[in-house]
């Protein structure tokens, strides 16, 4: 890529991801958001994280796959197990990792 | 930066990074904002994640230079942007000779979560000077966000929620930043077979478990992954939003039937 188009493409990113958080800490904090909406935000953590996390789990080469020779959601299950007893985040990648590893090297996924 | 005003004024409210317990003596500035406790807190909170944060930082590094970016332009990029999976989509799209309108578009759905945590989060921060607020929009991270909104819920009246926020967020930059100048730096030699995009998922894991905290989380958890995972073919990873869409919908909608 050359050196101009690549300036460009970051000056384009820069916008695109400077803006939207930008958006109501600078901006739009006058804006008053109604009460209802403030009580409905607070699902905003528990939705986007798991509408990231799951179809990385459940998808294996495009397709649906939730069976137990998906290394992904074992070690997913694994990991979901781990943070609720520990709270622990450091704790949930590292055993996540591992089931990860060993079961792709024993279920052969 | 208002200097200091007579503290008997009953309107006097400072601007202070200390929000508005601070003591007129304690301005703003960034000596008393890095040796504040509520900061020092937000960096030490997320020292848990760090690893995760650093093993994508350094996937991103790695694929920035794999996409036939050169390492100083990499570097730029980086730190400009300040955004992972924008970066490598963009990377991606431009590769398969998307246009800019393009690139624009994804960028910004890419980066529209962030809308919903500035939306969420930019209450707690009004306290701020206005050039820590410029820093705050810059700052603005997954982890960052995660933690600080954490706290807020489970102790509202704490003190210092922007410095705790601050803090959160700088340990984020800092090991994100560290951690893909390495992964420039290092090329492609991290051997695929480790898997470590897999640290990202466990990362993001971790967060959604500590974010349900009741029915109705779980319920915003539910709708949110299932809608997710049926939507993901939508263009342009539209299927994440139409998630968040649905989980806060059903989340609001199973605290009404609770109550």
């Amino acid at each position: 890529m050359d050196t101009l188009t690549a300036l460009v493409l970051i000056g384009v990113l820069a916008v695109t991801s400077f803006v939207p958080r930008a958006s109501f800490i600078l901006w739009l904090h006058r804006v008053r958001i109604p009460g209802y909406v403030q009580r409905a935000l607070r699902f905003i953590p528990a939705a986007v994280f798991t509408g990231l996390v799951l179809p990385q789990l459940v998808f294996v080469d495009g397709t649906v796959d939730v069976g137990l020779h998906n290394a992904k959601l074992v070690a997913g299950f694994v990991a979901v197990g781990v943070a609720g007893m520990t709270r622990n985040p450091l704790a949930t990648i590292v055993a996540g990792m591992v089931v990860l590893h060993l079961a792709r090297n024993f279920v052969g996924a | 930066m208002p200097g200091p005003q007579p503290s008997g004024s009953p309107c006097y409210h400072p601007p202070s990074l200390l929000g508005r317990r601070a003591h007129p003596a304690l301005q703003p500035n960034k000596r008393t904002l890095l040796k504040s406790p509520n900061f020092l807190a937000g960096l030490r909170a997320c020292l848990p994640v760090l690893p995760g944060v650093a093993a994508f930082g350094a996937i991103s590094g790695v694929a920035m230079v794999g996409a036939g970016l050169s390492p100083w332009l990499a570097a730029v990029m980086s730190v400009v942007v300040f955004a992972g999976t924008a970066q490598l989509a963009a990377l991606q799209l431009i590769a398969a000779g998307a246009p800019l309108g393009v690139i624009f578009l994804a960028g910004l759905i890419l980066n529209l979560r962030f809308m919903l945590y500035s939306l969420s989060i930019a209450p707690h921060l009004q306290g701020l000077p206005a050039r820590a607020r410029w820093l705050a929009g810059y700052f603005l991270s997954d982890n960052g966000y995660a933690h600080t909104i954490a706290r807020i819920a489970s102790q509202p009246a704490a003190p210092g929620h922007d410095e705790y926020f601050m803090g959160a967020c700088t340990a984020i930059w800092v090991t994100w930043e560290t951690a893909t100048i390495a992964g420039i730096a290092a090329g492609a030699g991290i051997p695929d077979s480790w898997s470590l995009e897999f640290v990202v998922v466990l990362t993001f894991t971790a967060l959604a478990v500590a974010s349900i905290r009741d029915r109705a989380s779980a319920a915003a958890a539910l709708a949110a992954g299932i809608t997710a995972v049926v939507g993901v073919d939508l263009p342009f990873r539209l299927g994440l939003i139409a998630a968040a869409i649905a989980g806060v919908t059903a989340g609001v909608i199973a605290e009404r039937w609770t109550h």
